[in-house]
């Protein structure tokens, strides 16, 4: 009833022919489309790749993170200063001060594609975040689990290999997921730094007639990897709740 | 006379400014079974934690088989091979199936083939009863299913000494007696063990000696009989009294 009287407001107001003529219009849609379309399997080939980089930066820091060897106290320090930086940096700032910053610095053999490098730059932002929630994971997994396993002779490592981890990694399942939904979107933070994905080749067709539908264009490209995601994630956290 | 499986020599250990263990003798030959008895936090289960180096003590020695093992230089890894602990809220592993759980120990600490291992661990969930649960998720079982698959997964590394820490406690008492029919079996085949338990016939029942435990001390032991027909310390006949009164013997 109130989506329906909102799409009722928006589709009498007085604007709505302009906004339907820029923002909806099927023949800018068609030409622009396969363009945009291209640009976004540069975005599909970045998230996964992110992603998988992700999956294991991530977790390797929470083993740092989580790990009560002495010895390892300064990578400890490290890592916590990392999950602190790169969490509390906006994402976009870190793409601008890696894919301009690390060029400008002139060293040899430092990589200069900017695909490269603003990959770089969401994979260390996102990997602090899913870092967290991988030792949030790993503490959830009650000390009796690691007795448990220390009793049947395993070592400390076989201990976490075995016994935390998998079910620590089942129980993130959810919330990594959900980080992903939202890397998914934030690849298109990278067009700053004028690479052609999917966001920035809608943004170039926008400038050129002042037609705004390459946007929504993309937007449903978008939506087209996001809502799989979250139908997924919605069948794992209901299986994760029948099963506990 | 060869040493006994396990000594306790003056074991302390402090929580914070409280005593748990003050100062615990204690001595286990083999084959022999102890029950340690005494109210909650008379420090029976931080006895057994210590023994299997899961706690830490503070001062005294723990050997076994005449050998020092609370000592730095000892790996508790390789001391824990030659111990199989019994858990009171049996603390399975919830994602392996029943005989994951009991070859996870034979197979990843000490090296068996798998194949073997699977074999002896078939043959042990049909000796507890377990026959045909093998495939099965530790939820899929009752409290006391899950604790038989716990004494089978302490006892499936062939220990020197099992550690029972009040496995009965957390069963409804319908489900007890298939356990310690267990424990019994245990028992008959000639396995050292240490059990703290607060069911006093059990202990009459398996164990050769009885030792009752009051904040943190061994006050006496002695036969069951000797102990809980005829206790001299007025606390061991204290802490009868009440379970009596309670119903519990």
């Amino acid at each position: 009833m109130i989506i329906g009287g909102l799409f009722a407001i928006v589709l009498t107001s007085s604007g709505w022919p302009v906004v339907q003529e820029r923002f909806f219009s099927p023949e800018a849609f068609q030409t622009s489309f396969p363009e945009v379309a291209r640009g976004f399997w540069l975005d599909i080939k970045m998230f996964m790749v992110i992603e998988v980089a992700v999956l294991i930066l991530g977790l390797v820091v929470a083993l740092v993170r989580t790990s009560h060897n002495a010895a390892l106290f300064p990578i400890r320090a490290l890592a916590a200063v990392y999950c602190d930086v790169f969490r509390g940096v906006p994402v976009v700032i870190l793409i601008y001060l890696f894919g301009f910053g690390i060029p400008a610095l002139e060293l040899s053999g430092v990589p200069k594609d900017p695909i490269l490098l603003a990959g770089i730059a969401l994979t260390l932002a996102y990997s602090a975040y899913v870092a967290e929630v991988y030792r949030a994971g790993i503490g959830s997994i009650h000390q009796t689990q690691t007795d448990a396993a220390l009793a049947v002779g395993l070592t400390k490592v076989q201990a976490m290999r075995y016994v935390v981890l998998p079910q620590a990694i089942r129980r993130v399942r959810p919330p990594i997921l959900n980080d992903f939904i939202s890397l998914q979107k934030d690849v298109a933070l990278v067009s700053i730094l004028g690479i052609l994905e999917a966001f920035k080749i809608a943004q170039i067709e926008t400038n050129r007639d002042f037609n705004y539908t390459p946007l929504i264009a993309a937007a449903l490209l978008y939506l087209l990897v996001t809502i799989p995601m979250a139908r997924i994630l919605d069948h794992i956290t209901a299986k994760g709740e029948i099963n506990s | 006379m060869s040493a006994p499986v396990l000594q306790a020599k003056g074991v302390t250990k402090d929580f914070g400014d409280r005593a748990v263990l003050a100062g615990i003798d204690l001595s286990v030959d083999e084959h022999e079974a102890i029950a340690l008895i005494g109210a909650s936090g008379s420090g029976k289960s931080t006895l057994l934690r210590c023994v299997a180096l899961l706690t830490e003590i503070d001062d005294g020695d723990i050997l076994l088989d005449g050998k020092v093992i609370t000592d730095p230089s000892v790996s508790p890894v390789e001391v824990r091979r030659n111990l199989g602990v019994v858990f009171q809220a049996y603390n399975l592993f919830p994602h392996m199936t029943v005989l994951q759980n009991i070859t996870l120990g034979a197979i990843k600490a000490q090296k068996v083939d798998r194949k073997e291992a699977e074999d002896r661990g078939r043959a042990l969930l049909d000796r507890f009863g377990l026959g045909g649960r093998e495939g099965d998720r530790p939820d899929e079982l009752s409290g006391g299913q899950q604790q038989r698959v716990a004494l089978a997964r302490a006892f499936a590394t062939q220990p020197r000494l099992m550690l029972l820490d009040e496995v009965t406690s957390a069963l409804d008492p319908e489900l007890v007696g298939d356990v310690l029919e267990v424990v019994r079996e245990l028992k008959k085949e000639g396995m050292t063990m240490i059990l703290a338990t607060h069911e006093m016939s059990f202990a009459r029942e398996v164990a050769d000696k009885v030792a009752f435990i009051h904040e943190g001390k061994i006050l006496e032991s002695g036969t069951p009989e000797e102990v809980l027909a005829d206790p001299k310390a007025p606390e061991t006949k204290k802490f009868l009294r009440r379970l009596l009164a309670a119903g519990r013997i």
